[in-house]
């Protein structure tokens, strides 16, 4: 990628960013909630109305909205997101903390619907028509329109309560936890994928060169697993990246059947009790890392297509 | 008559779908018809029961009839999806046609907000500003509508640009028409079938999303009968009442699925091409 087109890139993220900021900031201003008394009530104390005064003093809850505003922007800045009260702790150590957790999550679930959609989409594909390529067909559609929080439920009780070979709670350390949660999102996106496959590899196989290969005799294995496969995987590149970054900001309603601690049951948790700096630092997140993966691939695809790296 | 006999026979599987979906208004419609007993009437001494002749889904913790609930349950989500479906698909072609039209300023404006959408999970900026408006339906609705109207605005500014250069356009110009009369005669025809044909494969994920929302309780609250409210509910029972988890995500799956094949349907019966 050229410098110019990065800079401009990396110029427009920024611009991104700051309008997000923007927007949640103003939110949580205008919301309907006092932050101060849902502070308070949280540690359970109901103090007088002269110490709720003090304490938006000592906040600077009384100043101007983009006074304030400004305030938490240069905190960001300097990596201070604010202290979250419900968890009395900063914002960015909890979002440090759980991040990990939410990546390995999603990353296994990732790797887990490449291992079914890849093979399913190129042997449907390679199938067109016939009874494997619409039983593939139903399940795909199938898995489009299941809820993944039913789904979830449904995997929880067959495996955890009924047969109890995993746990229901999928807290703390141990591959074995991640195996609920990861299989229930990997569902609905396989489902997807395995289409995006299907069209991919079918699209390719149309091609010119896919003829020409056939006509010099060259074996319909070594074409299909030389030439077609890598070609219609290309596309798959930008998908991922966006499914990582879709999936870190997705997982709550996964997280919080399985009680698994990541980013996204902290985020229901944060907006449930009201605690504005940490869904302000939760948003902000969020936006940078997803964007910042939006980067990384249309980064790495200029490595990987030579055209591109050509045309530019 | 003749002809939509022969539209049915052309379009099978659209019309077996078209017939499904309306059979699922139907039932949302006239849910206090159907539903044998009153879906918010507690009878604690019923509580929990299992499905059986007098409690066809059983009934939940509240002793209420989890049946007439489910299919009150239609009500809330078909209302509140094909509401937001409305919403986005008129926001977002409205949005892209002036977008588009005008150009210059407005289009940047409007085309750099939509950017910024496009460059985010939506689903974070829903469920934030879900929670932060303040857990109901109608902020639900508020919230997804705020993220969801862009796929609308690009597809119809697109539109837009492609017709804009065309020769029947310069001459509306010419003979001064008001940019009104263009906009709403000339460019919202050629834009409203595929708009249409978006929204109807859009109806069945925006109503995953309500539920999804709903079920994390930022969406419908206690006591309406909505299927993603009652799977969240029915989940502190799951060892002793599965049934209460079953029939509710039953429901959205099915209606997801007929709204699903709906959509893909219509979009082979408009455009036939692809």
């Amino acid at each position: 990628m050229k410098k110019r087109v990065l800079a401009h890139r990396l110029l427009q993220m920024l611009l991104v960013l700051f309008g997000i900021s923007f927007i949640t900031f103003g939110l949580t201003y205008m919301a309907p909630g006092d932050p101060v008394r849902a502070m308070y009530a949280a540690s359970g104390a109901i103090p007088g109305d002269e110490i709720i005064e003090e304490t938006r003093e000592a906040l600077g809850l009384h100043k101007p909205f983009l006074v304030q505003y400004g305030n938490w922007l240069l905190g960001c800045l300097r990596g201070d997101f604010g202290k979250s009260y419900s968890y009395n702790k900063p914002v960015a150590e909890l979002m440090l903390a759980r991040l990990w957790p939410t990546l390995k999550l999603s990353l296994t679930s990732l790797a887990l619907m490449l291992a079914v959609a890849v093979p399913l989409g190129i042997f449907s594909a390679i199938h067109r028509g016939g009874p494997a390529d619409y039983l593939v067909r139903g399940l795909t559609f199938v898995g489009v329109s299941m809820p993944n929080f039913w789904m979830g439920m449904l995997l929880l009780y067959l495996f955890a309560v009924k047969l109890d070979w995993l746990p229901a709670v999928s807290a703390g350390q141990g591959f074995h936890k991640l195996i609920l949660p990861a299989i229930t999102l990997a569902f609905a996106m396989a489902a997807k994928y395995t289409r995006q496959v299907r069209t991919a590899f079918l699209e390719e196989l149309c091609q010119d060169y896919v003829t020409g290969a056939r006509c010099r005799g060259i074996r319909e294995r070594t074409i299909l697993w030389r030439h077609v496969l890598p070609n219609s995987l290309l596309p798959l590149v930008t998908l991922l990246g966006l499914s990582l970054g879709s999936l870190l900001g997705g997982t709550a309603v996964v997280e919080v059947i399985f009680s698994y601690p990541g980013l996204g049951s902290l985020a229901v948790s944060a907006i449930t009790s009201m605690d504005y700096s940490l869904i302000q630092g939760y948003v902000l997140w969020i936006a940078l890392i997803y964007m910042g993966l939006n980067l990384l691939v249309d980064v790495s695809y200029h490595f990987l297509d030579p055209r591109i790296r050509e045309a530019r | 008559m003749g002809r939509s006999k022969a539209f049915i026979r052309k379009n099978r599987a659209f019309t077996v779908f078209l017939v499904l979906a309306l059979g699922l208004v139907a039932v949302a419609i006239f849910a206090p018809l159907i539903a044998p007993k009153d879906p918010y009437a507690a009878i604690l001494a019923d509580a929990v029961q299992p499905p059986s002749g007098e409690h066809w889904f059983g009934t939940d913790k509240m002793g209420r009839d989890l049946f007439s609930r489910v299919i009150y349950g239609a009500r809330t989500s078909l209302t509140a999806s094909l509401l937001l479906v409305l919403v986005i698909m008129t926001l977002g072609t409205f949005l892209g046609l002036v977008a588009g039209y005008l150009g210059g300023f407005v289009d940047g404006v409007i085309m750099r907000i939509s950017d910024m959408m496009l460059s985010f999970p939506g689903m974070v900026l829903a469920l934030a500003v879900a929670g932060i408006l303040g857990a109901n339906m109608t902020n639900a609705v508020i919230a997804l509508s705020l993220v969801s109207w862009t796929k609308y605005a690009r597809l119809s500014r697109s539109l837009v640009l492609k017709m804009k250069s065309r020769d029947y356009m310069a001459a509306a110009r010419l003979t001064g028409s008001k940019a009104s009369h263009i906009l709403w005669s000339y460019l919202l025809p050629n834009v409203l079938p595929t708009a249409l044909i978006t929204g109807a494969t859009d109806i069945g994920s925006m109503m995953l999303e309500i539920a999804g929302l709903s079920f994390l309780g930022f969406g419908a609250q206690a006591p309406t009968a909505e299927w993603g409210l009652m799977l969240n509910e029915g989940r502190a029972y799951m060892t002793a009442a599965p049934w209460l988890m079953v029939f509710p995500g039953l429901a959205v799956f099915i209606t997801v699925a007929v709204f699903n094949l709906l959509g893909d349907s219509l979009r082979d019966v408009l455009d036939p091409r692809s």
